[in-house]
């Protein structure tokens, strides 16, 4: 019944999203003079997402009520799996995760139906809305097509088994992935959305003055799911599998981190559009190649062509996705070469000494660093495609290549900001560079002086308090001048210049963001302390300023696991410092036990516990302990994050009311200006 | 003219930057490759071998295998799946996985040095990679506890 009402559903979906796209294109060519099409496009839009839902609802339930009959369900599913295990195990293989997937995407177009209602109850003949929706439902499309076809979750298993194997053991240990799949895919996504607005522009052979602010928020919403998405999945790294780190350039990592490199890279080129309606080619390419890179991730992390910790069974899908990538890659490239008239630059560089130069530099940057992840990513097909070597590259060449390009990104993260736009002058710069200069020759002194002899860490360190003094300044310069005039106290006139441009400020408080990650990353990459040790009961062993006592080991039955729990106790200056319980669990479907490692956080450093082995009498441990400061700092930059992006999100009533009016009258201006068909 | 002038030199600065670019990335990419490997094939490389990232999947020989709990140092030989071939002395420092046994498929990453020892800084045991349940009759968290008390013996 419930693999019925699934696959039946999904089906409708794929249909309703095909006939959709195609009346949406339509209304796009009669530019909005036959409002029919456009209403059954965005019912369409509407219908799909509601069709997707129910799908989305009928597995869960299924999983819920332990339908075996349904084919995914006596995949990933157990009777003896917690609920709430067993309700994120949709996600937890292939054909479920696509159907997140698609869950999202639908989302995301019923929301982009409700976002340009506007434009459809009062036509202005602008048909870039209804293009990108004909283009965001094609992409409906093609998942859609995935999830009735190949990766099909809705097989009708007959007769049912009675219980199946539960979810993939790594996902069953951390509570973590209830959030990070969700965060990632909100963000992956919801690149699709943009690309589409791309799409709906070139396609109507029309920018125009409001398309950077248009695009600008629709790719702010994903590019903050990803960020977190990308952050929650290296802390699920870091708190499950055991190896004290977070990020390993992990295909599967690459993947969701190449789209984010395109997507900052867009977001700052937008406002250099936006600004001085310069590099339109180079921004519009910019999206275009974020939405690629979702789609080649995809690929990479789901048909099994490269293995990795993420990458699940062998599949049929590869095909469809390089076809599919073949379609837009060749698609968009006709579409930007046919429209490149309309993305001819308005303005010109002045000055070298300018914010455009260093929007420039960020870019060029962020490009760089994308190609060096999808070289390396992609190299080990390339060697194996043209010469039959098996090889993979290691993780040394991204660190090589990455840090001095993020070093840079770090500088400019403060430097972009302090530089004025079109003409800068020398004047000013000494004038706003000295403080944070010296501010950073202080605190790299200071950490010599205690004996940091790194030279990489001290220049990190230094890069970021320079571009946080430059950015503190930007926000104590103005604040000052409004005390002086308003004799408001310090919080409030910060408040009300923050108010005053939140657009701007959020900004600048994302970019704090990154630096304390960039701090807290340096930190924890450099000065990391890692030991092994077998101890026997009661017997201790140091690392850093902790020592660690073994003290007994025993074993718990749960529902769905076997667990082996050692208990430590930490002391630090034989202060008592913390008691911790690193555990290992042993799962019926896992070949190897799974670790869950002891963690004891805080933000000036983590001490992280793993139970390696154990004598069957309990008398004897293998512990690992590694010691790594300022992790913390890596989290707390993210909540920085989101928390600028929010600020950076957030409008009023009135201004939105502004926005819409002035969309409105890009839409006359289309009417009047000649088509360019 | 001027603007001529100005052109050519931002596209003579590009194309330094991209050269330069396209070196680092060339000299990245060579340095860090990691060849896989198995046993015969190692063997047939020879010194070209010496020192080169290696990932080396095989097979480990049985009675091979030795611990050193006081160095936490594990020693044991890989062969060919076909078991043909000479072996390759594995020596890896700390512990091995729960299922690591005899006769299991192993997957050792380190580099191989002129003494035809292999040094490996992380040994992993070879299983599919999907999550299935074990071969039946197979205890996975025997695997462990059995080779420990072997050692201690």
């Amino acid at each position: 019944m419930n693999a019925w009402i699934g696959h039946i559903a999904t089906l409708m979906a794929l249909f309703v999203a095909g006939g959709g796209a195609a009346v949406a294109f339509l209304a796009g060519r009669t530019g909005g003079s036959d409002p029919r099409y456009m209403r059954a496009a965005r019912q369409a839009g509407v219908a799909v997402f509601v069709l997707v839902l129910i799908a989305f609802a009928t597995m869960e339930r299924a999983l819920i009520t332990h339908d075996f009959s349904v084919s995914y369900v006596a995949q990933v599913g157990s009777r003896t799996t917690p609920l709430f295990y067993t309700i994120i195990s949709l996600w937890s293989a292939l054909e479920g995760s696509i159907l997140l997937w698609a869950l999202i995407l639908s989302g995301y177009t019923a929301l982009l139906v409700r976002w340009t209602r506007r434009y459809y109850e009062e036509p202005n003949g602008d048909s870039q809305v209804p293009y990108a929706l004909g283009t965001l439902l094609s992409v409906n499309v093609f998942f859609l097509l995935l999830i009735s076809w190949p990766a099909n979750p809705f097989h009708i298993l007959s007769p049912a088994p009675l219980d199946g194997p539960g979810p993939n053991a790594l996902l069953q240990n951390s509570p973590f992935m209830g959030v990070h799949p969700p965060l990632l895919y909100t963000g992956y996504v919801g690149m699709s959305v943009p690309f589409s607005l791309a799409m709906g522009a070139l396609f109507a052979g029309r920018l125009g003055p409001e398309w950077p602010k248009r695009i600008r928020r629709w790719t702010m919403v994903p590019w903050t799911f990803l960020s977190l998405g990308i952050l929650a999945g290296a802390w699920w790294s870091y708190e499950v599998l055991g190896w004290g780190g977070y990020w390993a350039w992990d295909p599967v990592e690459n993947a969701s981190f190449m789209p984010w490199l395109t997507a900052t890279a867009f977001l700052h080129s937008l406002m250099v559009q936006e600004r001085r309606g310069m590099l339109k080619m180079w921004t519009i390419t910019l999206i275009v190649s974020t939405f690629l890179l979702t789609v080649l991730g995809t690929f990479l992390t789901r048909s099994g062509v490269l293995a990795s910790v993420h990458a699940f069974t062998q599949s049929p899908i590869g095909p469809f996705f390089l076809v599919y990538l073949a379609i837009v890659l060749l698609g968009s490239l006709a579409l930007l070469a046919w429209r490149s008239e309309t993305l001819e630059s308005e303005g010109q560089f002045d000055a070298v000494l300018s914010r455009e130069t260093a929007f420039m530099i960020n870019n060029l940057l962020f490009a760089a660093f994308a190609f060096v992840v999808l070289l390396g990513t992609m190299f080990p097909l390339i060697a194996e495609a043209v010469r039959g070597a098996k090889v993979s590259v290691g993780g040394p060449y991204f660190n090589e290549l990455s840090v001095p390009i993020a070093l840079l990104l770090v500088f400019l993260a403060g430097v972009g900001p302090a530089l004025p736009w079109r003409k800068g002058s020398l004047e000013l710069v000494r004038g706003k560079f000295r403080w944070p200069f010296a501010a950073a020759l202080a605190v790299a002194a200071v950490l010599f002086v205690f004996g940091v002899r790194q030279s990489l860490a001290l220049l990190t360190f230094g890069l970021a308090v320079f571009a946080f003094g430059l950015l503190i300044e930007e926000f104590a310069t103005p604040t000052r001048a409004r005390r002086r005039n308003t004799g408001e106290s310090l919080p409030v006139a910060l408040w009300r210049v923050i108010a005053s441009n939140r657009r701007r400020y959020g900004g600048y408080i994302v970019h704090s963001g990154i630096l304390v990650i960039a701090v807290g990353i340096a930190a924890s990459a450099t000065f990391r302390k890692e030991a092994e040790w077998t101890l026997r009961r009661g017997s201790a062993a140091d690392i850093g300023r902790y020592r660690v006592q073994f003290d007994s080991v025993w074993a718990v039955k749960e529902p769905n696991r076997d667990g082996v729990i050692a208990a430590t106790t930490i002391t630090t200056a034989a202060q008592p410092f913390a008691k911790l319980y690193p555990r290992l669990n042993y799962y019926p479907t896992a070949v190897e036990p799974i670790g869950t490692p002891a963690v004891r956080e805080s933000l000036r450093e983590d001490l992280y516990l793993v139970l390696m082995a154990y004598t069957q009498d309990g008398q004897q441990a293998t512990l690992k302990a590694i010691a790594s400061p300022l992790v913390g700092w890596i989290w707390l930059g993210g909540g920085i994050v989101a928390l600028g992006a929010l600020l950076a999100l957030w409008r009023t009533r009135a201004e939105s009311e502004r926005q819409a009016r002035a969309i409105e009258r890009g839409g006359e201006a289309a009417r009047h200006a000649a088509p360019v068909h | 003219m001027a603007l001529s002038s100005r052109k050519m030199s931002v596209a003579i600065g590009g194309v330094v930057v991209l050269l330069v670019f396209a070196y680092l990335i060339w000299g990245g990419i060579g340095n860090n490759l990691v060849y896989f490997l198995t046993p015969s094939e190692l063997w047939a490389k020879g010194p070209k071998a010496y020192g080169a990232s290696i990932r080396l999947g095989g097979v480990v020989q049985a009675g091979s295998i030795r611990w050193n709990a006081d160095r936490h140092e594990l020693r044991f030989r890989l062969v060919d799946p076909s078991g043909a071939t000479r072996p390759v002395e594995v020596e890896s420092s700390g512990l091995p996985p729960q299922m690591f046994s005899e006769g299991i498929g192993a997957v050792v990453e380190g580099v191989w040095s002129p003494d035809s020892v292999f040094h490996s800084h992380n040994l992993m045991v070879k299983h599919s990679n999907e999550y299935r349940a074990p071969p039946p009759g197979a205890k996975p968290a025997e695997y462990y506890r059995e080779l420990f008390r072997n050692q201690q013996s």
